[in-house]
């Protein structure tokens, strides 16, 4: 049991939890990529990654305001600035340092490939207009986020010794990260009877696949996936790093709660 | 050389109005003119998004992180539009980008001050790039085509980020205590900086009378800031900001906003180098190009590769 099982008892607490769950994911992956800006190895690349990480935080705060609608909080900013690490429910992945081009490349090509294919679900699924409205609207940012990092999985793959080596490391390290994504705990399993999520283990073996036909077109080699999965952020058990990045992101707003920010 | 035909020709064509373009025969020092000045304009809006990326991941709301991202994410379209448009004269864009890093270009010397509070982006969207659009609208008509439509472009942009840094400083400024405090604070440290952005007065500016006689300029660098000062002094009054002049005043017959002595030991020790943020500047600059090394170069190895597979 962790610290916070939420099993939401109506489909309206069903559906906050999903849509928290996905912004939180969006939000720290989000946050992370908007750390390169004025540092990427290119200009269209540092033009690249604010653009994605600008769609990423943008699907996060749509997500948080429909979120604070059904709940009752007072909008989108609640959600990312006055909860605190155990709390957030993104996956690990999303909150490792950014590490270098390869690292942040690697992640997002997994991660979008996940959003993918869990948008292309939800969107056949999801009944609530509203929600899926949004959903077909991230669905199209979601396809150019994977088209973008998978050329440069395969750019790295097939290009240099080096970029070769760095990108082989940054799969290597990143595997056991990916196991989050493909859990399903009882807020998953309350959604999925809504309606409201998709049953993700029935496409694992799709996304896997993919996964490793760009491996293997990038003459890279898919890490073993048998081994140890991290596991528990999605219930508040996170790495040590989500809290630097928290404080970082939320000291201003916190410092000064009763100011006027928007 | 260039013939005093070639000379004469080419001078008529400017004074005619008439727009240079990159195919176009053009005095060798008109292009390396440009070169300077367009290069000069790329490497300061790249170095631009250090200062202001600096709050990216500390803004207080998303809204206003969102608003920060695409406004960085602008002035890398910027860097690279301009470096295309300076690539039309025969240059190459790593020559150029490896000549500041590694050399002695220059780039704004606005972006060599430390962003220390948050009200520091918002009057970098008011002052600094208020500053910017009075000189962009006039390089918008500059001679030179490409230089021309890449500023009336970048105009467009830039007075949508002076519009959203200018609201919320009067936020700030109407806001609690510490807010109001940031806000002016933010003003007392850049108001100053951002004076010296329009270069040296006319009578210590050895580029101007060429540029103009050339229509690259169309004001002298005087007259833009006393253009600038004219409408700030307005729009600091409306938001309740007072700038830090004390020998601020309305001139009844020129109309004219008159102004303090700028400290100019300042801008030319920061132009030399000896700015509170220039060594960091270009190592942080220097450090991001040489981290992307191994990824232009697989970048480039993927296409030889890609080319060689087509060849065969």
């Amino acid at each position: 049991m962790s610290t916070f099982d939420t099993i939401p008892q109506t489909r309206q607490e069903a559906l906050v939890e999903i849509l928290l769950r996905l912004a939180d994911d969006r939000l720290i992956l989000g946050h992370r990529l908007s750390e390169w800006a004025g540092h990427g190895p290119e200009l269209e690349e540092d033009l690249a990654l604010a653009n994605i990480a600008l769609d990423m935080i943008g699907h996060a705060s749509a997500l948080y305001e429909y979120a604070a609608k059904l709940d009752n909080k007072p909008d989108e900013d609640f959600f990312a600035y006055f909860r605190d690490d155990i709390d957030f429910k993104n996956i690990a992945l999303t909150e490792l340092p950014k590490g270098d081009f390869a690292f942040t490349i690697t992640r997002q090509f997994l991660f979008s490939l996940f959003s993918y294919f869990l948008y292309k679900e939800l969107i056949e699924i999801v009944e609530e207009e509203q929600f899926n409205g949004m959903l077909q609207k991230h669905f199209k940012e979601i396809k150019y986020h994977l088209r973008y990092s998978r050329e440069w999985v395969l750019r790295l793959g097939d290009g240099t010794n080096e970029s070769k080596s760095r990108i082989q490391n940054a799969f290597n390290e990143l595997w056991m990260y990916t196991g989050e994504m493909f859990e399903l705990d009882k807020a998953f399993e309350a959604a999925i009877e809504h309606n409201l999520y998709s049953d993700v283990t029935k496409w694992r073996p799709e996304w896997r696949s993919f996964v490793n036909s760009t491996l293997t077109e990038a003459t890279l080699t898919l890490p073993d996936y048998e081994q140890y999965m991290f596991t528990g952020a999605r219930s508040g058990r996170h790495t040590e790093h989500l809290g630097h990045l928290l404080a970082q992101m939320q000291f201003l707003r916190r410092s000064y709660p009763d100011a006027e920010w928007k | 050389m260039d013939t005093q035909k070639q000379l004469d020709d080419f001078q008529k064509r400017i004074d005619n109005g008439e727009t240079i373009e990159p195919k176009d025969w053009m005095p060798e020092r008109y292009r390396k003119q440009l070169v300077r000045m367009m290069s000069q304009h790329a490497h300061s809006e790249i170095v631009g998004m250090l200062p202001e990326g600096n709050w990216i991941t500390r803004a207080p709301s998303l809204k206003r992180k969102m608003v920060l991202l695409a406004k960085v994410q602008d002035e890398a379209g910027h860097g690279l539009y301009l470096y295309s448009g300076t690539e039309t004269l025969g240059v190459r864009r790593k020559d150029l980008i490896e000549d500041y890093i590694y050399g002695n270009a220059k780039y704004s010397s606005i972006f060599n001050y430390p962003t220390l509070t948050y009200a520091d982006i918002c009057v970098i969207g008011w002052l600094v790039d208020g500053a910017a659009i009075v000189n962009q609208t006039m390089l918008a008509k500059s001679s030179y085509g490409p230089y021309a439509r890449a500023n009336l472009r970048i105009c467009k942009e830039e007075s949508f980020h002076k519009k959203q840094g200018y609201e919320m400083l009067a936020k700030m400024a109407s806001g609690t205590a510490e807010q109001k405090r940031m806000a002016q604070d933010a003003v007392n440290r850049w108001w100053w900086p951002t004076l010296m952005m329009f270069g040296p007065h006319d009578t210590d500016s050895p580029n101007s009378a060429e540029l103009i006689k050339w229509g690259v300029k169309t004001k002298t660098n005087d007259e833009l800031r006393q253009h600038f000062v004219d409408r700030t002094v307005m729009e600091a009054e409306a938001i309740g900001i007072t700038l830090p002049d004390p020998d601020l005043t309305y001139n009844e017959e020129t109309g004219h906003w008159e102004f303090g002595d700028i400290p100019w030991d300042e801008f030319w020790s920061v132009v030399k180098g000896d700015g509170p943020m220039n060594r960091e500047r270009m190592k942080a600059r220097r450090k991001a190009y040489e981290e992307g090394e191994w990824v232009r170069k697989a970048a480039k190895e993927y296409a030889r590769k890609r080319e060689l597979e087509k060849a065969s």
